[in-house]
């Protein structure tokens, strides 16, 4: 008769703490997710055609569901780097309340999951997007660029900058240049965003031996990074108000946030890390917290726009308000 | 004697987080298959998507022409 007792040497992971469903959610990176959810969601819902509510949901899921599996990709990917640094080493993998090989095993279900959904729900060509999107943060950023490259930040923000995009094209089936702008935006705001925070949150990647522009250009270098990008977003940000999604309300709060983006980038170039020291990194600190509504609010301009179209839209409405 | 192994004890949350995902699942697919359905523009084009073959669903000016074409 055949022995059917398991013992601590017959599965390794034994000893280690169970997972629970929390854990694999934590793989899908939900943070990060909240972002790709709300700027997907503005990408469908300021297009030019209507979609269906359940539709809409449907796609918003899939793109969040792609997203957050090619975070569960990373993840079995960086265990190594993700153990090493103290930001990421309480993560379900480096834990070890998730093996590697579950990871993968989550990312890839979900990713052809979410892709085959999408697929189905609105069409080829948002499909294909997200297809791309998950194999670009996974592939082309987590494997390849992060560990090669400073400018790793830049390339993966693209990952990041897809949502709308997709959103867009499972409303219209299409690429346009509204949808380009709205991608470039993230692209952009992306770098300066994260090297702000980079200067005042002491890392531990060189430990991890991944380059990040702090350490492998000083610190001089990424403030002159930061105001480069802060003056390149300027005319991403202004040109997409001119779009057929665009309008005043747009422009008024885009010229406001980028005139503040761009304040504080410049205060940054012009400070070295001994006036930073002396108060604490407060403007790399400001100029983080303006990064953080940058986005949201220059998407929830778009969405008032959006909003404002079954009136004839907000340049209708002040031309009626002016004229009045 | 116990009836129930600790392990279910200890999985409670996990399976039913998974079963919860499950009837997500289906409740989806139900919902897209119940919208797809009913923005069809007329039942004929819900039949033709059965995968089966139906001669009155071809347009009589094609099958008139497939017919004409057919003659030696």
């Amino acid at each position: 008769m055949t022995d059917a007792s398991l013992t601590e040497t017959d599965m390794p992971g034994l000893g280690a703490p169970e997972a629970g469903f929390g854990d694999y959610f934590a793989l899908l990176k939900p943070r990060v997710m909240t972002l790709v959810v709300f700027t997907a969601m503005v990408g469908l819902l300021v297009a030019p055609v209507p979609v269906h509510p359940f539709i809409a949901f449907v796609a918003v899921l899939c793109i969040a569901v792609g997203g957050g599996a090619s975070g569960a990709l990373n993840m079995w990917w960086d265990a190594d780097i993700d153990a090493v640094m103290r930001r990421t080493r309480n993560r379900p993998v480096p834990a070890g309340r998730v093996t590697a090989g579950e990871a993968l095993a989550v990312g890839l279900a979900l990713s052809g999951f979410a892709v085959v959904l999408l697929f189905l729900a609105v069409g080829a060509l948002a499909a294909g997007l997200l297809a791309f999107t998950i194999f670009f943060y996974a592939v082309i950023y987590t494997m390849w660029l992060k560990r090669s490259t400073p400018q790793n930040i830049v390339i993966g923000g693209a990952a990041g900058a897809f949502p709308p995009m997709i959103g867009w094209a499972a409303a219209t089936g299409t690429v346009s240049l509204e949808s380009v702008l709205m991608f470039a935006l993230i692209f952009m705001w992306t770098p300066p965003h994260f090297w702000a925070l980079a200067l005042f949150v002491k890392s531990d990647y060189g430990d991890a031996g991944v380059p990040m522009l702090t350490e492998t250009h000083g610190r001089r270098s990424t403030r002159k990074h930061i105001l480069a990008y802060t003056i390149l977003l300027l005319p991403v940000a202004l040109g997409l108000g001119f779009t057929s999604i665009g309008g005043p309300i747009y422009l008024a709060v885009s010229l406001v946030l980028n005139l503040q983006f761009l304040g504080g980038g410049w205060r940054l170039f012009k400070r070295d890390d001994a006036d930073a020291e002396a108060d604490n990194y407060a403007a790399e600190r400001r100029v983080f917290k303006i990064s953080l509504g940058y986005l949201f609010l220059h998407f929830g301009a778009l969405l008032v726009e959006a909003a404002l179209r079954p009136w004839g839209g907000s340049w209708q409405l002040l031309s009626a308000l002016v004229g009045a | 004697m116990r009836v129930e192994h600790e392990l279910h004890g200890r999985r409670k949350g996990r399976n039913i987080g998974i079963g919860l995902v499950l009837v997500g699942f289906v409740a989806l697919v139900f919902g897209l298959t119940v919208v797809k359905t009913l923005s069809l523009g007329s039942i004929v084009e819900l039949e033709a998507n059965d995968h089966v073959l139906r001669p009155q669903l071809i347009p009589q000016d094609d099958a008139g022409a497939t017919q004409e074409g057919a003659k030696p």
